[in-house]
């Protein structure tokens, strides 16, 4: 049975530290820019930091994978050149890209460096994934969350590259890289500027019956009666009044998080060489409870044992969980 | 921001007040400047992830107990103290939540989301301030509740473990 690789996230150096111990392959992490999707206040690294962190998952055996996953804009193309060089600099294993320049840049001035396909190009189609492999050399595609297991498998025997998929973590897909609902309510862009729902637009109001009220800049998102389990300010997550509906309801997707540890062995059947764990904004107690419970049930699987699956309901957003398309395409 | 806080009406609350003393806080605060000092002085970098929001004024509410902390991480004039429930100070952002949820967050050990997703974690305020600040505490390696703890000898350490096994059990009344 083919060793699935277990990538983990790390929003702070600490979080990598965490990851590293708690048995992570590959860490993913990225800098304080808008270089990479989780550009949020506090979060990321210092170029100084990245330094000491790369040097630190070597001398553990763990690799990095460095994420400049976002789309530059005319005129800030050096931002991105300048986080490549970095990354290659301080011997970051692979670069994770969504946009053709910067794979274009990579290829080009960083051959030896591998290049995966970010979730945010969702390429989903084996003759997207060829052509990224093709004309970028792209040694490993992240597949966007809206495909079975029966179609990953037949997806991984037409394409020539590895197929990393998410087991866990956050479940806002939409069209992976092409979601604007944060722009055009903020004016900031989740894929041009690495940041859904900023947090300095959101705001908690508290009611006095107890109940949360959550907006993004002018926009209600939901409101939270006071026992009920909450969920990102994410307008995809949103619960909106619409016509012809008695009740607000959850238009696009739920407060959920995705939890494929029921599928891990079919995953591995399915032929897919890496499991991502979603969540570089969250703590070090995340990535600490997620990667352990994550290793020992890859390692259990391995070994040919019933995988024990540690409860992380509790992690979940709304404390719900969902196998999502993976399962089955009317997963809603 | 500034954003003010309408005083507790009523600060006996359930949990850990009901089994303390009224808090003399003249006593307290002398620990906490040598507690945020100390915190301040090994980790340096903290700062730099609070970016502009060094200045902000965090009001944290720890329910259960007798009194709230003001807490402005300002390395030029770092502010770390208790005030009445009666006399909340102006803040740009509050924290609520048990006592013991607080210190797990400030531990390393519990998750900001999870507790937020479960409404354990009451914020309200600017939101921007308390992300930076919860990612800048949450890249603070080890924890700092041990080495708050570790001020005070062993008396420090024999409480804080009290602390997390009351943490620990069910039904916890904090
Ligand atoms: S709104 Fe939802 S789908 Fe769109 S970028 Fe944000 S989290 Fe992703």
């Amino acid at each position: 049975m083919k060793r699935p690789e277990l990538v983990c996230p790390a929003g702070t150096p600490a979080a990598l530290r965490t990851a590293v111990e708690a048995g992570a392959d590959a860490v993913y992490c990225g800098f304080q820019n808008a270089t990479n999707a989780r550009n949020f206040p506090g979060l990321n690294f210092t170029p100084e930091e990245m330094q000491a962190s790369v040097a630190h998952a070597h001398d553990h055996g763990t690799k990095v994978l460095l994420a400049v996953n976002t789309f530059p804009t005319a005129g800030r193309f050096n931002l991105w050149r300048e986080a490549v060089d970095m990354g290659a600099r301080f011997g970051v294993d692979a670069f994770i890209v969504a946009d053709i320049g910067v794979a274009d840049y990579v290829k080009r001035t960083y051959p030896d460096i591998r290049l995966h396909l970010s979730v945010q190009a969702a390429a989903s189609s084996p003759e997207a994934i060829r052509y990224y492999a093709r004309e970028f050399g792209v040694k490993r595609v992240v597949l966007p969350r809206i495909l079975t297991v029966p179609e990953i498998k037949q997806l991984a025997r037409e394409i020539p590259c590895e197929i990393e998929t998410f087991i866990f973590g956050n479940h806002g897909l939409m069209v992976e890289g092409r979601c604007s609902l944060t722009n055009y309510v903020t004016g900031l862009s989740t894929n041009m500027d690495g940041v859904c729902s900023p947090a300095a637009d959101v705001h908690y109001d508290k009611q006095a019956d107890g109940s949360v009220t959550t907006r993004l800049a002018d926009f209600t998102i939901d409101s939270f009666a006071p026992d009920e389990q909450a969920g990102y300010p994410t307008i995809c997550k949103g619960r909106y009044n619409a016509p012809n509906r008695p009740d607000a309801y959850y238009a696009f997707e739920e407060p959920i998080s995705l939890n494929l540890s029921g599928l891990l062995p079919a995953l591995i059947e399915a032929g897919v060489d890496a499991f991502k764990i979603e969540g570089r904004q969250r703590s070090r107690a995340y990535v600490k409870s997620a990667v352990s419970a994550f290793r020992k049930a890859v390692d259990s699987i391995l070994a040919g044992q019933e995988p024990e699956l540690a409860d992380l309901i509790a992690l979940t957003e709304g404390q719900k969980q969902t196998e999502g398309a993976f399962k089955t395409k009317k997963w809603r | 921001m500034q954003m003010s806080h309408p005083s507790d009406p009523n600060p006996a609350r359930p949990g850990l007040s009901r089994f303390l003393p009224p808090m003399p806080l003249f006593l307290l605060q002398p620990i906490l400047k040598r507690v945020v000092a100390r915190v301040a002085r090994e980790n340096p970098s903290l700062f730099n992830r609070l970016g502009p929001h060094k200045t902000a004024r965090f009001v944290i509410d720890p329910l259960g107990l007798p009194f709230g902390l003001l807490l402005i991480p300002n390395p030029e004039a770092l502010t770390f103290r208790a005030f009445n429930r009666r006399d909340e100070p102006a803040s740009d952002a509050r924290i609520g939540g048990k006592f013991l949820d607080l210190l797990g967050l400030m531990d390393g050990g519990a998750d900001g989301d999870a507790l937020f997703f479960s409404r354990d974690l009451d914020v309200s305020g600017n939101t921007e301030a308390v992300v930076c600040l919860r990612n800048a505490l949450d890249d603070v390696e080890g924890s700092i509740a041990e080495s708050v703890a570790g001020m005070f000898g062993p008396p420090g350490r024999a409480a804080l473990a009290g602390l997390r096994r009351l943490a620990a059990k069910k039904g916890d009344p904090a």
